[in-house]
């Protein structure tokens, strides 16, 4: 670890630290906004077919292995407090404890993964994966499969936010370190917690959306 | 080689002069460096794109097919469609003339994001590429639309590779917009009010909420195109228990709001033409600034007029045709603005003028026209036919270019430092116009007749307005031609501009041309509103004269 710290200094078209601050964040809502959009064509699509075949989503929905969903989201929202701590961290100037709560974001983050990829691999081998080799016991293995489809997209599309977030995370570590975010200017810090408690809502959006809907009927 | 250099303008630093290098060009974070990079890019895919629809109209001269088969035909008129959409049209005002002029009118230094301004172009230049080499390979054949099943089942052409150039160049537009949102938000000089902002910038800042929300949608949407046709899954193939229908919602949600994307920047320059070449302080700027706004948000609520015959119900149709014919208020709002501002003002025909005139024109006859096609009815009778294709190249083609080139002859000078000659580019102007008028206004008649939209082969008696058309589209190519010439031509040889060769108002007119890497020495304070011209003073003695 650099004993000298190398603090970022002010972007040379900002007139102050605030300004800065206040565009980086902006910023960081406005890409949020476009996310949810970007989302949100996927919400649509489960909202038109979930109405059009609602058994058969209910029933596909018992498929899925709630308990292996109730752990990650457990593990997200757990993540979601490291993260903040990690910013926190940074506000305050505390070099150690950033770099120690962006590891624990990073480590809960893998968790999450891990757990997705053994969900996967039993949606896999139990021919629960749209395509040619999709074989479904219920009523109508057409509408279930369009369940797995949206399954697939939306819990594929948001690993891959948590992929893409967990590099940025590796790619904190040694700035972090070296004590380039200062409790002045750590935009970027701020602006990937925003990040990735988004990640972490949309999850909790899927989470009863894919999970939970099949429970109240028995089935 | 005229080289007078007053002595306001002896030789000094600015944007272009200081670094020659191509590093220093394609590593640039100088927001008017990757305006002339977006400049570069748009030119080579708006000349691709007008070649094809050289192919195009050549075909269509004859009732027979007698240049290509139908397959071929086909593929231009999609080829023509997507380059001159998603790479012409949609990035060409802001990307452009937004880039270079949103900072110097806001008096900051630069864009809020300029590494990520410099991505965007990047992206921009790799999703062309992407689409290009799909070009190459045999381009597609489904329309610009990508409608569902043609595009995932039956297509054969490349779709996957130009729904990747699509996506890709969709996050460039993204990103723009997002830059523009928080400089104009965050980076105004002091005294630089919301209601003190050009209209060009309130119009950038429509525009770019546009592209923040709508363009996303567009992305996912090509996504599961491109998932249901590699992987044969997907959300909309009747075969999969999908809806084709929900495609078009979901294409239309982006794709009709993208209209206001191509057109709204256009009316933000005109806007600024109009008040500087009338000396007149602009007519009802509120009124206009928040028209931009409303347009925004109308322009999201109108998207299921183009599923007047896709099996929409009924009651939604008629939502959607109100809802359409009220988007026309605030665009009328402009254009009623606008003519007052001419009313009693010392107007002065300089090239920009004949352009933002000529805007008014074209776009007044699109937008009448979009009242009809909004009427459930008419629409449902000329669906699919050229009256269609004369609507939209009215508004978002017509209108969109001559504002893109009022803009560019107003702003050329700043720009780059030097002036263009004077008369030649007033015939380019009248020769863009009169071009236009003679290649759609046919158009128009051909699709009131029954001639139908995408065919490579008519009826016979549809000849007479066809030949026209295509002889209206030779003229028009001439007009585009002409600024290219005179305009590069002007780089080497043009006369030094001065700082404000049209004497308008604006910050961006306080600096020098070419600007300073950093736009100003010192940070400009603005203490008075927008467009305070003297009402009823002279006109700009010193125009750009011809050498």
């Amino acid at each position: 670890m650099a004993s000298e710290p190398k603090a970022a200094p002010l972007a040379h078209h900002f007139d102050s630290y605030l300004q800065q601050k206040e565009s980086a964040s902006l910023g960081m809502w406005l890409f949020l906004g476009q996310e949810i959009m970007f989302f949100g064509g996927l919400f649509l699509a489960y909202t038109v077919y979930r109405w059009r075949y609602a058994s058969a989503f209910a029933a596909a929905s018992n498929d899925l292995d709630l308990r292996l969903g109730l752990l990650n989201t457990v593990v997200l929202i757990g993540s979601s407090l490291t993260i903040a701590l990690a910013v926190r961290s940074a506000h305050l100037g505390k070099r150690k404890d950033l770099v120690g709560f962006l590891l624990a974001t990073l480590a809960l983050g893998g968790v999450f993964l891990g757990v997705k990829s053994i969900e996967y691999a039993q949606k896999f081998a139990h021919h629960l994966v749209p395509g040619p080799h999709f074989r479904f016991e219920g009523a109508d293995p057409t509408q279930a499969q369009m369940f797995f489809t949206l399954y697939f997209f939306m819990t594929g599309l948001h690993a891959l936010h948590m992929i893409v977030g967990m590099a940025i995370l590796v790619w904190m570590l040694r700035p972090a370190a070296q004590g380039r975010w200062t409790p002045d200017n750590h935009n970027f810090v701020e602006g990937f917690g925003l990040y990735w408690h988004f990640v972490d809502i949309i999850w909790i959006f899927l989470f009863p959306l894919l999970y939970l809907i099949g429970r109240h009927h028995g089935a | 080689m005229s080289e007078t250099v007053t002595a306001s303008e002896a030789p000094r630093e600015n944007y272009l002069n200081r670094d020659h290098s191509v590093a220093s060009w394609l590593l640039t974070r100088d927001h008017k460096r990757i305006a002339i990079l977006y400049l570069i890019g748009i030119s080579i895919f708006f000349a691709l794109g007008g070649l094809m629809a050289v192919l195009i109209r050549a075909e269509l001269a004859t009732p027979q097919g007698d240049l290509f088969p139908a397959d071929v035909y086909n593929r231009l008129f999609t080829m023509h469609g997507i380059l001159m959409i998603f790479f012409f049209l949609i990035p060409s005002i802001p990307a452009v003339l937004g880039n270079f002029l949103i900072p110097l009118m806001v008096g900051a230094k630069d864009l809020a994001f300029p590494r990520i301004n410099l991505l965007s172009w990047y992206l921009y230049m790799v999703g062309a590429s992407f689409t290009f080499v799909s070009m190459l390979w045999g381009g597609i054949d489904t329309g610009w639309t990508f409608y569902t099943p043609l595009s995932t089942t039956f297509a054969t052409g490349q779709v996957l590779l130009t729904a990747v150039g699509i996506f890709i160049a969709g996050f460039s537009s993204i990103l723009t917009g997002l830059n523009f949102i928080v400089t104009i938000h965050r980076m105004r000089a002091p005294g630089l009010t919301w209601f003190r902002l050009p209209l060009f910038v309130w119009a950038h800042y429509a525009t770019s909420i546009i592209q923040v929300l709508g363009t996303p949608v567009i992305a996912i949407t090509i996504l599961l195109v491109g998932a249901e046709r590699l992987f044969h899954i997907g959300v909309f193939d009747p075969k999969y228990g999908g809806d084709p229908v929900l495609f078009q919602h979901l294409f239309w949600f982006y794709s009709h709001p993208a209209v206001y994307i191509m057109i709204l920047p256009a009316m933000g320059v005109i806007s600024e033409l109009v008040t500087c070449f009338s000396r007149k302080k602009i007519f009802g700027y509120h009124f206009i600034a928040l028209s931009s706004l409303a347009i925004a948000v109308l322009g999201f609520l109108v998207w299921g007029h183009h599923l007047f015959i896709s099996g929409q119900s009924v009651v939604a149709g008629t939502i959607f045709s109100f809802l359409s014919m009220f988007v026309a208020v605030p665009s009328a709002v402009k254009v009623f603005n606008w003519t007052a501002t001419l009313y009693k003002g010392s107007v002065s025909l300089e090239t920009p003028m004949l352009y933002a005139l000529g805007f008014i024109g074209v776009f007044l006859i699109g937008g009448l026209t979009g009242v009809m096609l909004a009427t459930l009815g008419i629409d449902i009778h000329v669906h699919d036919t050229y009256f269609i294709v004369a609507h939209f190249h009215y508004v978002m083609v017509g209108s969109a270019i001559m504002g893109y080139l009022g803009g560019m002859h107003f702003w050329w000078p700043k720009i780059t430092g030097r002036l263009y000659p004077a008369f030649i580019s007033k015939v380019a102007a009248v020769v863009v116009f009169i071009g236009f008028n003679v290649t759609f206004l046919p158009q128009f008649i051909l699709g009131y007749l029954g001639m139908p939209r995408r065919y490579h082969t008519y009826a016979p008696e549809f000849q007479t307005w066809n030949v026209m058309s295509s002889a209206g589209a030779t003229v028009l190519g001439i007009g585009y031609l002409l600024p290219v010439l005179y305009l590069l031509w002007s780089l080497k040889y043009g006369e030094k501009a001065p700082a404000n060769p049209w004497h308008a108002t604006g910050l961006e007119w306080q600096t020098a041309s070419p600007p300073p890497l950093e736009n100003f020495e010192v940070t400009p304070v603005v203490t008075e509103d927008p467009y305070s011209y003297p009402d009823g003073t002279l006109r700009p003695k010193e125009v750009p004269v011809g050498v």
